[in-house]
């Protein structure tokens, strides 16, 4: 089943590829994107592990770096921009209460409660979203990552209900008209309305041995790497920083931690 | 046994064609909802489930209390619900059918529903809510159909049918313990974080289903002349009474949860709903409503003299089905999204569009009703020999 569906990815990228090609012929402007067209030598090395994790440095963290990483991510995975509340979102800011509701103390530092604080989805050991998903659309790599099929989902939602985090976003209409031309990625599948959506940790990244969008315009507040390997970065960091994870009470073991 | 549905009053025609209308319209809103997606409706990411899967919940219950008419006549051998059981069954087909109907209007990508059977997922609940759904129309279409069948030839029912029968008993049960699990098992949502959800789920699908087909009996006597017999009305009342006595008990002892424990997630859908939270109170008149016309609807029923005169029978079942309605519908949907993760409140009412999506369901579920309900009483009527079957249970 895993392997079938990593080779489903591959497929998939593919198709994706040949989409965006499609496109491009479409729309006459094909020499502008030709030299991103991934090669079969793009694949050859990607990055690996044994469990996927992020550390969030919020005390690094403004508005505008937020936004930064937030607008990496919207132009990566052509995430449309939705006012209002059926808005489509992968990355954002929220305030400490937000993120943290169920550990505010009552007299927070100022500075804390100043800070934007960056959500997206936690990447569950144990996720309720992929325990719930009635079709597998929502899926747990051998990696970690939770990974949607957008071709599988049938849009009932209840993966959102099963979120304790507000991490899933629906497309309650078609989000191609809103996607903003100047972030359109056409390496990158747009979707249909009607399904769910959310952060995949940049799979498609992954695969092609690159940093995630958002981790590489984080100017070093976003770290990404192997929570199964005792020896790097992100466990170095856990080892030397106090961190905490969202709701660690909901019992889905988030893989995003936060330094305070 | 079929053709019954085919002869009738223009009284009738009239009906089913004032029900396909109804569906004509709706469907109308259906087509708009599928061509621009879900945007039509009032649900927001927040607040993702809404007015269709409050529809699915209640009727979900209406559905399995036609075993509050099964279990006492078929293990306690009440035969004064002899007649009355075949509208029972007839009433959980059309329920079962909308529900299915709702889910259908409720996903995001209709013409994918079969990935559920496709890919099963036995983690999933809504997987196994897709089969116990499924299998108690199918339960319910044989067991009403081939005892309405050995009725009409004057026979015993084949010997088989008992166990089915006994199937249909359980089944019943976990149709509405499954919906319940569909809620009571996701870690964020504390409204629905309950032991006790499919208990109250239960007892309230037994006062709010038998209510429910007992008005509609009351209509198809005045309307036909079908007589249930005095003693199953009497004794439906009664556990229709006892059921919501339990489910207000049972809400009870959620509030006493909630608000002696003093956790501030258990108590903020609760204030939410009845008086309205971070300057929201949307909900509040609606909440209201319930509670009131909930207790009024017991002091029409528990005392014998009302519960035993039909007209003040028939208005306190109206108040029950009103407030299980709210209750079990909006009410708690929205009170499981509301908080949402962000201890914040995103407000939701159906939109127009919703609403009419949801009268086509409901006109269908009434059009299947009405032609099962034809055909019961038609045999009645061919058996008994007389018109309008005016005729009382034998036991009376
Ligand atoms: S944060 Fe939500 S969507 Fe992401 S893996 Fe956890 S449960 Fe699933
Ligand atoms: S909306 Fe899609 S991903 Fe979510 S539970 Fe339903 S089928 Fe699975
Ligand atoms: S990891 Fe990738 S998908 Fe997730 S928020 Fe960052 S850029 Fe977006």
């Amino acid at each position: 089943m895993k392997s079938s569906r990593r080779q489903f990815m591959k497929l998939a990228a593919a198709s994706a590829l040949g989409l965006g090609a499609g496109k491009l012929a479409f729309m006459g402007d094909a020499p502008a994107f030709a030299s991103d067209i991934p090669t079969a030598a793009t694949f050859e090395h990607p990055l690996k592990a044994k469990h996927w994790g992020m550390v969030i440095d919020t005390t690094k963290f403004t508005k505008e770096l937020v936004e930064k990483c937030a607008h990496a991510c919207r132009k990566q995975h052509n995430v449309p921009v939705i006012e209002g509340k059926k808005e489509v979102k992968w990355f954002w800011g929220g305030t400490f209460e937000e993120a943290f509701p169920n550990q505010i103390p009552e007299y927070l530092s100022e500075d804390v409660e100043k800070r934007e604080i960056p959500l997206l989805c936690n990447h569950c050991e144990s996720p309720m979203c992929v325990r719930v998903c009635p079709t597998q659309a929502t899926f747990q790599r051998a990696d970690g990552i939770v990974m949607m099929d957008m071709h599988r989902c049938i849009g009932c939602r209840y993966c959102m209900a099963g979120c304790p985090f507000g991490a899933r976003s629906f497309n309650f209409q078609n989000p191609r008209p809103f996607i903003k031309d100047e972030d359109f990625n056409p390496n990158y599948p747009t979707r249909t309305r009607g399904v769910v959506e959310k952060c995949t940790f940049c799979t498609e990244l992954l695969a092609e041995g690159k940093m995630p969008a958002c981790v590489e315009v984080s100017e070093g507040a976003l770290t990404f790497g192997d929570l199964g390997d005792e020896n790097s970065e992100i466990r170095h960091l856990l080892r030397e920083k106090f961190t905490i994870r969202r709701k660690p009470d909901a019992g889905t073991k988030p893989s995003v931690y936060y330094i305070i | 046994m079929l053709e019954k549905a085919l002869k009738g009053s223009p009284r009738y025609w009239g009906t089913l064609a004032g029900l396909i209308g109804l569906i004509a319209l709706g469907s109308g809103f259906w087509m708009y909802q599928l061509t621009n997606g879900l945007v039509i409706t009032g649900l927001s990411r927040d607040v993702s489930w809404g007015f269709y899967i409050a529809q699915l919940t209640y009727f979900v219950g209406v559905a399995a209390s036609a075993v509050m008419l099964v279990l006492p006549y078929y293990f306690h051998h009440f035969k004064q619900f002899s007649k009355m059981i075949i509208l029972g069954e007839f009433l959980a087909i059309p329920a079962v059918i909308m529900c299915m109907l709702f889910v259908v209007v409720d996903l995001g990508q209709p013409q994918r529903m079969l990935n559920i059977i496709i890919h099963p997922t036995p983690n999933s609940i809504l997987f196994y809510d897709m089969i116990v759904l499924n299998v108690y129309l199918l339960l319910n279409i044989v067991i009403g159909f081939i005892s309405l069948q050995a009725f009409r030839n004057k026979m015993d029912p084949p010997k088989w049918i008992k166990p089915v029968i006994y199937l249909s008993v359980i089944w019943a049960f976990s149709i509405h313990t499954v919906t319940a699990f569909l809620y009571a098992g996701l870690p964020g949502r504390h409204y629905w974080l309950s032991a006790i959800m499919a208990a109250r789920f239960l007892s309230s699908a037994f006062c709010s289903g038998p209510a429910l087909l007992l008005l509609l009996t009351f209509l198809l006597k005045a309307l036909t002349g079908f007589d249930p017999g005095k003693k199953a009305i009497k004794g439906l009342a009664l556990i229709i009474t006892y059921a919501m006595c339990i489910n207000v008990f049972f809400y009870l002892l959620e509030l006493f949860t909630a608000f002696y424990s003093n956790m501030p997630g258990h108590m903020d859908p609760i204030i939410y709903l009845f008086s309205g939270l971070h300057g929201h109170n949307d909900l509040v008149p609606f909440m209201w409503t319930a509670t009131v016309l909930g207790l009024g609807s017991l002091f029409f029923l528990i005392p014998t003299k009302f519960r035993e005169n039909p007209p003040a029978l028939i208005v306190g079942l109206i108040m029950l089905v009103i407030a299980t309605w709210i209750d079990k519908g909006m009410g708690l949907i929205i009170g499981g999204f509301t908080p949402n993760p962000f201890e914040e409140v995103t407000v939701y009412l159906p939109t127009f569009p919703e609403l009419m999506v949801s009268l086509m369901v409901f006109s269908i579920g009434a059009l299947v009703l009405t032609v099962l309900w034809k055909i019961a009483v038609e045999v009645r009527v061919e058996v008994e020999g007389c018109n309008h079957s005016l005729v009382p249970p034998k036991a009376e």
